[in-house]
C-alpha cells in the first residue's frame, strides 16, 4: 500500500496509522519512509527508525529507506564475490554514477520496496511481511516517484536493469499486489490537487487507487439553528469568555460546514471511494493520535 | 513586531521558502498582489504545475509566458490595483532546453543534448532540476529586467532546502570533476567503447548493461561544450540569490514540525550568507485574551446566557479545544522568535473561510501588510 498526496496533508500518521490497523488484524506488517525524513520516528515514542527493520510491537516493524544504503544492498546481492564489489566501491566512476544518475536513488528506493514484500525475501535471513506500507513522497515528485522504474525500462532498452526495472514497474503496476491511498484535506486547492493526483496515477502510472483519505475533517458540533443563537450571543456580549466561545463555536461551525462542501466535492470528483478521518484536538500528533486514527482506517 | 511592507522595501526578488502543505503558493500570490496593489508591477512565478497559482488568481491556465491578472477582477473585491500583476506557471522542460540551447556552443552540440534518449528522460525530472530551472528562469527574468518585482513560489519539496542546493548540484552533475575522466579521449567513453575496459567498467557492464553505460556516457560527452558556461552562469544565479535586494521568506504552519523546518531554514539561510526577510507562520489559532478564571466556569455562565445546558457544555468544549491549540501556537511561535531573535515573525490567522481566491488573498493582505498598531486591533477584533 503506497500512501501519496500533497504535502503537509498528514501521510506519515496516516502510514503509521495504516500500518498499526494491519497489524492489529493479524497481519505481519511494515512501514516504510522514503528519503530519509525520520517522520515516522515522532509517531513512534523515542524510537529513532534507520535502515533496519525495527520491531516496533507486535506485528509491526519500520524501516527509513536511504538510498545510498539500497544501493548498497543491491550490489551486494548482485556480486557475490567479495574483491569484485570492493573494487566497484573504491572506484570513482562507479561512486559518482550513483550519485550523478537521475532518478537511481528512487530506483533503488523502489527496488527496496519489492524485496520488502517478497516472501522469499533476497536479503537473509529477512522475515516475511503480509503487508508492506510506503510512506511516499509529496504530488508532484510522488508520481515522478512511481514512475522512475518504467523511466529506467524505457532508457535502458536491454540488460539486467531493464529487466529488473520493468519488474519494478509490474510490481507497482500490478492492481492484486499493490495499491494506492491518496491523502487529502478538506480544503478547496488539496481537493483539486487529489482529484489531479488520482488521475495522473491511474492514467499515466497505472496504479491502482484504492482509497482516497479526506484527513483532518472537524466534528459537526452545531446545528445551524444553534449557531444562530450563538451568533446573537457574540453579538449581544461585550467581550469576556462566553463572547469568546461564542465566537470559537461559529469559527468552528463555518469550518465544519465549507469542510462539508469540500467533501461533497471530493466525493463527486474521486474515483476510488472516499473516507474521512477527524481532526484531532491535539497540539502535537504522536503516537496515540495514530493509534486513534487507526481505529478509523480500513 | 515587523512590517511586510518594511521588509520588502527595495527587493527586487522575493523567494518564499518552505516546506510543503503551508500555504506557500497562497502566500507568494498573497505577496505578489499585495505589492501589485501598492502600485509595483510584479511577476509571481510558480513551477507547481497543481495550478494552485492559477486557481487563486481566477487564471484558467498559466504557461511558460507570464500573464497580466485582469485588473478589473481585483476591483470586484473591492482592491485597487495601482501597479500589475503578472504570473507565470515554470516548464521546467522547456527552461531546460531554452537553457541547453543558449549555452551550447554550436547547433550540432545542442541537438546532441536534446536528442539524447537519458536527456529526454531526464530533463523534467532529474533531482533538483526542477529548483534549479525555477532559479534560471528567475534570473532570466531579473536580467532582462521588465518587472519591479519578481516573487518565486519554491517548488514543494520534502525538504525546503532542495532548491538552495540546486544549482551546486546541477552544475555539479553537469560539471563535476568526474565528468571531465569521461571526457578525456582516453577517459571513460573511450573505454566503454571497448579500448582497454578497465575492470570496474567490466563489473559494471554486468550489473547495468553495456547499452547504458555506453548512453550515460554519451550523455555526459554531450555536455562538453557547455562546462564552462554552465559553471560561469551558476555563479551569476547564486549572486542575484545573495544580493542585497533580494528577500528570502521562510513560509509555515503553527505546528510543531512546521516551526522547527522554519527554524532549521532561517539557520541555513544565514549560513548561506543569503537575506533572510522573515517567517510568515500560516493558520495561527489567535487565542482569547486574558480569559484565565473567567473561563473556569464557562459552562454554567453559558448555559445561563443560552437557557441549554446541552449546548452550552458543547461550546464550551470547543472552546477549551481551541485555546489548546491557539496555545499550542503561541508557545511554538514563541520559540521560533526565540532562535530568530525575535525578529521578522508575521502571522497570519486561521481564518474562518478557505483561502483559494482573489478575495481569500485580499483578507491574507489585510494580514500580511498590517502596520503595526492594526495588527494589534485585528488580534482583538478576532479574540
Amino acid at each position: 500500500m503506497i500512501v501519496t498526496g500533497k504535502g503537509g496533508v498528514g501521510k506519515t500518521t496516516v502510514s503509521v496509522a495504516l500500518g498499526m490497523r494491519a497489524a492489529a488484524e493479524g497481519r505481519r506488517t511494515i512501514v516504510c519512509e522514503v528519503a530519509a525524513q525520520e517522520n515516522a520516528s515522532r509517531l513512534f515514542e523515542h524510537t529513532t527508525v534507520g535502515f533496519h527493520e525495527i520491531e516496533l510491537e507486535e506485528n509491526l516493524w519500520a524501516i527509513s529507506i536511504d538510498p545510498d544504503e539500497s544501493m548498497r544492498e543491491y550490489v551486494l546481492l548482485q556480486l557475490k564475490v567479495r574483491a569484485m564489489r570492493d573494487m566497484l566501491f573504491r572506484s570513482r566512476i562507479f561512486n559518482y554514477l550513483a550519485a550523478a544518475t537521475p532518478g537511481l536513488k528512487e530506483l533503488v528506493t523502489i527496488g527496496k520496496i519489492w524485496e520488502l514484500a517478497q516472501l522469499d525475501r533476497k536479503v537473509k535471513s529477512g522475515r516475511k511481511y503480509d503487508t508492506v506500507i510506503v510512506d511516499a513522497p509529496a504530488t508532484g515528485h510522488g508520481v515522478g516517484f512511481l514512475q522512475t522504474p518504467r523511466t529506467f525500462a524505457n532508457i535502458a532498452r536491454v540488460g539486467p536493469i531493464h529487466s529488473q526495472a520493468k519488474t519494478l514497474d509490474n510490481f507497482i503496476t500490478n492492481h492484486e499486489e499493490t495499491g494506492v491511498a491518496i491523502v487529502a484535506l478538506p480544503e478547496e486547492m488539496p481537493v483539486n490537487e487529489s482529484a489531479a493526483l488520482e488521475h495522473d496515477l491511474v492514467e499515466e502510472v497505472g496504479v491502482a487507487v484504492d482509497r482516497v483519505y479526506l484527513n483532518g475533517l472537524y466534528p459537526e458540533r452545531f446545528s445551524k439553528e444553534e449557531a444562530e443563537r450563538l451568533g446573537a450571543l457574540a453579538a449581544g456580549e461585550n467581550g469576556g469568555a462566553a463572547k469568546a466561545a461564542a465566537r470559537a463555536a461559529l469559527s468552528e461551525f463555518e469550518r465544519a460546514r465549507s469542510q462539508r462542501a469540500q467533501l461533497a466535492r471530493l466525493r463527486r470528483r474521486a474515483q476510488a471511494p472516499v473516507k474521512t478521518l477527524p481532526f484531532l484536538f491535539e497540539p502535537e500528533l504522536g503516537p496515540e493520535a495514530a493509534r486513534r486514527l487507526s481505529r478509523r482506517v480500513s | 513586531m515587523p512590517e511586510l511592507g518594511d521588509i520588502l522595501a527595495g527587493k527586487r526578488v522575493v523567494i518564499c521558502a518552505g516546506s510543503g502543505g503551508v500555504g506557500k503558493t497562497t502566500t507568494s500570490a498573497a505577496i505578489a498582489s499585495g505589492l501589485a496593489a501598492r502600485g509595483d508591477k510584479v511577476c509571481v512565478l510558480t513551477i507547481d504545475p497543481a495550478k494552485r497559482l492559477a486557481d487563486s488568481l481566477g487564471l484558467a491556465e498559466l504557461g511558460n509566458d507570464a500573464r497580466r491578472v485582469d485588473p478589473g477582477l481585483f476591483a470586484a473585491q473591492g482592491v485597487e490595483m495601482k501597479g500589475e500583476l503578472w504570473a507565470m506557471m515554470l516548464d521546467p522542460k522547456a527552461t531546460f532546453d531554452e537553457l541547453i540551447a543558449r549555452q551550447a556552443p554550436d547547433e550540432e552540440s545542442r541537438d546532441r543534448v536534446l536528442q539524447n534518449p537519458i536527456y529526454q528522460q531526464i530533463s523534467g525530472a532529474l533531482a533538483g532540476s526542477q529548483e534549479y530551472m525555477a532559479m534560471e528562469k528567475l534570473f532570466e527574468l531579473h536580467t532582462e529586467g521588465d518587472y519591479d518585482v519578481l516573487v518565486l513560489d519554491t517548488p514543494p519539496s520534502r525538504n525546503a532546502l532542495d532548491f538552495l542546493d540546486a544549482p551546486r548540484r546541477l552544475t555539479q552533475f553537469i560539471e563535476g570533476r568526474s565528468l571531465r575522466v569521461f571526457m578525456k579521449p582516453t577517459g571513460f567513453a573511450a573505454k566503454v567503447a571497448g579500448r582497454g575496459a578497465t575492470v570496474a567498467l567490466s563489473v559494471m557492464k554486468r550489473i547495468v548493461g553495456f547499452d547504458l553505460i555506453a548512453d550515460l556516457a554519451e550523455f555526459f560527452n554531450a555536455f562538453s561544450g557547455m562546462v564552462d558556461g554552465f559553471q560561469a552562469r551558476a555563479k551569476r544565479v547564486n549572486k542575484l540569490l545573495a544580493a542585497p535586494t533580494t528577500c528570502f521568506l521562510v513560509v509555515c504552519g503553527p505546528q510543531g514540525e512546521p516551526i522547527d523546518e522554519a527554524v532549521y531554514f532561517h539557520r541555513k539561510l544565514v549560513e548561506a550568507k543569503l537575506p533572510f526577510g522573515g517567517v510568515i507562520v500560516n493558520k495561527v489559532h489567535y487565542p482569547a485574551e486574558d480569559l484565565r478564571g473567567e473561563a473556569d466556569d464557562l459552562d454554567a455562565t453559558l448555559a445561563a446566557k443560552l437557557g441549554d445546558e446541552d449546548l452550552a457544555h458543547r461550546v464550551a468544549a470547543n472552546f477549551v479545544d481551541y485555546q489548546a491549540l491557539a496555545e499550542r501556537d503561541a508557545r511554538n511561535i514563541e520559540h521560533l522568535a526565540r532562535e530568530l531573535r525575535a525578529t521578522g515573525v508575521i502571522r497570519v490567522p486561521y481564518l474562518d473561510e478557505d483561502v483559494h481566491d482573489l478575495a481569500g488573498l485580499a483578507r491574507i493582505d489585510r494580514y500580511l501588510f498590517a502596520t503595526g498598531e492594526e495588527r494589534v486591533a485585528m488580534a482583538a477584533g478576532r479574540a
